[in-house]
């Protein structure tokens, strides 16, 4: 039972060495989230620029893609009627850029120095992360196995590949509002892994002997993922649309830098609707590899059912969708319900509940 | 859209907005009018049980209704921590025994969620199919009179001499044009040629693109996606012959379980078997004749890794050879490599020890050889296990023996004796006895794991004290009072074995991948329709997106600027 024991020192660093960074993005982001003096100049920040574009007098001046309604309303490309509502990744995106490039009006210094802050949190999510990565690999060696033998590697792994999806959608749109809560929960997960998950190296136990595991596992592992991005994104969906319902609270005056309700809910939806095919998979994939293992496909194990509880209700947060009389924000909390029962299939039924899959090693 | 086909008809979406906008109307589900009839309620019933409104709530209780089968344990899992649980809390568990909480998946009120489900599903998917058989054989609809009202709208003015490169407006004109210069016109002659030729090169790019297209007299109508349907009905309809399917492999499949210690043959009769579960219909003639040698089995255990992972299983080996057909095959049965014979399937489920017990009487005649399977205890550290010897033969009284097996024996900090590995390296088997009559000749089934002990005393010692015996491998303990002697002789392993046949569960792996498949299709194909029309100088573009499309602006944009060049 070869495991090579320096090998798992080194990963264990790693992981420290990992939480020390993400902590420094959190707090870089958290700074930029809601700083206090951005906060200010932010909150007039929407009057501001719309005198400067009346005076720059149709010239091309953008304005960050923070509040993506300014950008509608500035960027004459996309002003072109609802059409601007409904806001394209892309369009935005690429203003954010813009606007990092320092072009524009007058409020920008202070504006600036945030996104620099959100700038930092960045590329320290993406060097924590190579840490991070670093500690699955020098585990992976370690025990010359898939990293997601038992609890604490599925959320090694799983934690990970959130902050992967993150950046992955960063790509696409300017969502550095959920930096703050992604790298939150990374440190969070990881505190967890190398405390109540830690699990020392070794090899698996003869029912995950199956090459079923890289195939069932990785899948679970991203849907994990995805939904938990789309479930951050709801949560700002849904704050989003109560202070666009009414006067913002003072303590909620940083949501006025996060993009419009419904755009939020437009990337939240794609990402969990990739979610729900790739979990859809994870509940097939698991019902081949249980015939082969137990000689039944399905058998309403604790772990069967709560998968399939979790199936259902994102397939409800689905249709919700395209149901009458359910807004947006009903809609949304489905979503959250769905991640909830994710979140409870992983904790509380690998630990507490005993069925077929307790491979938690706890 | 598709959204809420029951409720509107289709063509009467395409006015609608943005994608992903809602129709927020009269909630769908209204009381029932009154004076209808018996017939008008069923009707009304009908129609509200097809509404997706309906099938979301319905999709709700079923989450809601699956979860209690996780707190509470179940029938089909573990039936004994059942009788356990409703004795424990008396009445209690009575109630929930009543209501089925321990029977949740076959409960009246679990079914009948999902047949409603099912039939609301069914309700569904007809007439979609319908309507979408039928748009998929018509023509794409006619630009409706606004295009301008589409999300995705550009425009610019027709060049009317294609060679004049200097007249094309710029492509920031697309709002209003407002940039463009007008184009030095020819005759309304050559603008309607230039029309035709531009409405002709939209149609081409369109098709290119895989839109269905048409021409009519001053645009292009196009329809894309219409996989986007079709991939929901694949995925719809799979579902629901999934449920079927499950439901009938169920009633022509069986399972059984069967222990076979080293050396033993299991031959796939219904005698053979220790537990069997028919399935409503199944027929015991068609039982695939194969018989099943145990060789040997192996385990080994971790005796390296630190903390929780010391003592965990890492590989479990059976050596079986299988006779089937008049030949001979061996197999290295593991946990995830069942052995196929026929339609059937082996499966390793469990694994333990079987020590070997030899029992005397007074004159030294053997009453009970061989080996005697103890089951490792969940509770017991290193695979503890229980088992229990009875030997009718025996004389004056028969004998029964509770033991427990230790396979390395040592002492705990509290100087209990436990097993601190779950390999043979120190076994020790402590014993009580009892003597009278094991009720072994009464009829009723008993179960060789438990010693029925209504009819038997515990034998004692001179002093009173239960006997308390203890034993390694080789070594023979004479009873007390001339009840003989037992002799550990060695430990065996032992297999459990789960056979199973079911019939259905190749096609419910097909109808998964079509289901998987389906549903890719219905959540990223994107649906859209498009417009091209030429009205005297002015060229308009517009896209609707039906469902979501991320992209139908885009695609809009790409096309306007295309048809500049
Ligand atoms: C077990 C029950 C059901 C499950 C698990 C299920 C699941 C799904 C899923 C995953 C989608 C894709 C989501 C999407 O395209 O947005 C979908 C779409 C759809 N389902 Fe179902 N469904 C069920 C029952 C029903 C029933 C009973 C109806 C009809 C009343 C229905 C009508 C629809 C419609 C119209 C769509 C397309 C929605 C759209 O265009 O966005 N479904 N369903």
């Amino acid at each position: 039972m070869d495991v090579n024991i320096e090998l798992a020192t080194w990963s264990n660093l790693l992981i420290y060495s990992a939480m020390a960074v993400y902590a420094i993005a959190f707090i870089a982001y958290a700074f930029d989230l809601f700083g206090g003096r951005t906060l200010n100049s932010a909150a007039g920040g929407r009057k501001a620029t719309a005198a400067v574009a009346a005076s720059a007098g149709g010239g091309r001046v953008r304005r960050t893609a923070r509040t993506s309604s300014s950008v509608a309303v500035l960027d004459p490309e996309t002003a072109t009627g609802p059409a601007a509502d409904a806001g394209s990744g892309g369009g935005s995106g690429a203003a954010g850029d813009a606007a990092e490039a320092g072009s524009g009006g007058a409020v920008t210094s202070a504006r600036t120095r945030s996104r620099r802050l959100a700038r930092v949190g960045t590329a320290l999510t993406a060097l924590a992360l190579l840490l991070h990565v670093a500690a699955i690999v020098t585990r992976t060696l370690s025990v010359m196995r898939v990293p997601w033998g038992n609890m604490m590697e599925y959320a090694l792994t799983a934690s990970a590949l959130a902050g992967i999806v993150y950046l992955v959608v960063l790509k696409f749109r300017d969502v550095r509002y959920l930096g703050t809560f992604v790298a939150g929960a990374i440190l969070i997960t990881l505190g967890l892994c190398i405390t109540v998950f830690y699990t020392p190296a070794a090899q698996l136990i003869p029912a995950l002997q199956s090459y079923w595991i890289y195939i069932h596992v990785p899948i679970a592992i991203l849907s994990t993922a995805l939904l938990s991005i789309s479930a951050a994104l709801a949560v700002f969906q849904i704050v989003k649309a109560a202070t666009e319902a009414r006067a913002t609270p003072r303590w909620l005056r940083f949501m006025e830098r996060v993009p419009a309700s419904g755009n939020i809910e437009q990337v939240s939806y794609r990402i969990a609707a990739v979610g729900f095919v790739t979990w859809t998979f994870t509940l097939i994939a698991g019902a081949v590899w249980a015939e082969v293992a137990w000689g039944r496909y399905w058998g309403w194990d604790t772990k069967e059912i709560w998968t399939f509880v979790v199936w259902v209700v994102y397939a409800a947060y689905l249709h919700a969708r395209a149901t009458r009389g359910w807004g947006p924000t009903k809609v949304a909390v489905l979503n959250l319900i769905g991640f909830a029962s994710v979140v409870f299939n992983f904790s509380i039924v690998n630990v507490y509940f005993n069925g077929l899959h307790s491979y938690s090693g706890l | 859209m598709t959204k809420n086909p029951t409720q509107q008809k289709p063509g009467s979406t395409a006015q609608k907005g943005a994608a992903g906008a809602k129709t927020t109307g009269t909630p769908a589900v209204k009381a029932a009018p009154a004076n209808i009839g018996f017939l008008g309620m069923l009707r009304w019933a009908w129609r509200q049980l097809t509404t997706m409104r309906v099938a979301l709530i319905l999709l709700l209780i079923l989450a809601l209704a699956a979860i209690p089968g996780s707190l509470l344990p179940q029938r089909i899992q573990d039936p004994i921590r059942v009788s356990t649980f409703i004795e424990e809390n008396g009445a209690w568990g009575e109630f929930l025994d009543r209501v089925q909480l321990f029977d949740v998946y076959s409960s009246i009120w679990f079914s009948s969620v999902y047949i409603l489900l099912m039939i609301s599903l069914v309700g569904c998917v007809l007439p979609r199919t319908n309507q979408h058989w039928k748009a998929m054989r018509q023509d794409p609809p006619r630009a409706p009179r606004r295009l301008s009202r589409m999300p995705g709208y550009q425009t610019f003015r027709l060049a009317v001499d294609p060679d004049a490169g200097t007249d094309r407006p710029s492509a920031t004109a697309a709002a209003g044009g407002s940039g463009a210069a007008d184009s030095a016109a020819g005759g309304p002659g050559d603008s309607a040629a230039a029309g035709q030729s531009l409405l002709g090169r939209a149609q081409q790019r369109l098709k290119k693109q895989g839109y269905r297209t048409v021409r009519l007299d001053d645009h292009i109508a196009a329809e894309r996606g219409y996989l986007r349907e079709t991939g929901n009905l694949v995925f719809h309809a799979s579902l629901l012959l999934l449920v079927v399917t499950m439901a009938v492999g169920s009633l022509f499949g069986y399972s059984g379980q069967r222990v076979l210690v080293e050396g033993d043959t299991f031959t796939n009769s219904l005698v053979s078997y220790d537990s069997f579960e028919p399935g409503t219909y199944f027929d015991a003639s068609r039982l695939d004749d194969f018989r099943l040698r145990l060789n040997s089995f192996e385990s080994t255990f971790d005796d390296q890794a630190t903390g929780s992972q010391f003592g965990q299983p890492r590989s479990f080996e059976a050596d079986i050879t299988e006779f089937h057909e008049g030949r001979e095959t061996r197999h290295l049965l593991e946990v995830n490599q069942p052995i196929r014979v026929g339609g059937t399937g082996v499966y390793l489920t469990g694994n333990g020890y079987a020590p070997v017990f030899t029992t005397r009487d007074s004159q030294g005649t053997v009453t009970f050889s061989g080996p005697v399977v103890f089951i490792p205890q969940p509770e017991a550290s290193g695979y503890g296990s229980r088992g229990v010897v009875k030997v009718p033969d025996a004389e004056p009284d028969q004998l029964g023996f509770v033991g427990f097996l230790l396979p390395t024996a040592g002492l705990n900090d509290n100087g209990e004796l436990i097993s601190r590995f779950a390999e043979l390296r120190n076994p020790y088997v402590v014993m009580n006895v009892y003597r009278g009559d094991l009720g072994l000749d009464d009829g009723i089934p008993q179960s060789v794991y438990e010693l029925e002990a209504d009819d038997m005393v515990q034998v004692t010692d001179a002093s009173g004290s239960p006997v308390t015996l203890e034993m390694a491998p080789g070594e023979t303990v004479e009873l007390p009072d001339g009840l003989g002697s037992i002799t550990l002789e060695g430990v065996d392993r032992f297999v459990a074995l789960d056979i199973r046949h079911n019939p259905t569960q190749g096609l419910m792996l097909v109808l998964s991948i079509f289901l998987l498949i389906g549903l890719g299709l219905s959540l990223f194909v994107p649906r859209r329709r498009m417009w091209v029309r030429v009205t005297d100088r002015e060229v308009e573009v517009a896209a609707l997106a039906r469902g979501e499309d991320p992209r139908s602006e885009h695609a809009a944009k790409d096309l306007a600027l295309e048809l500049q060049d």
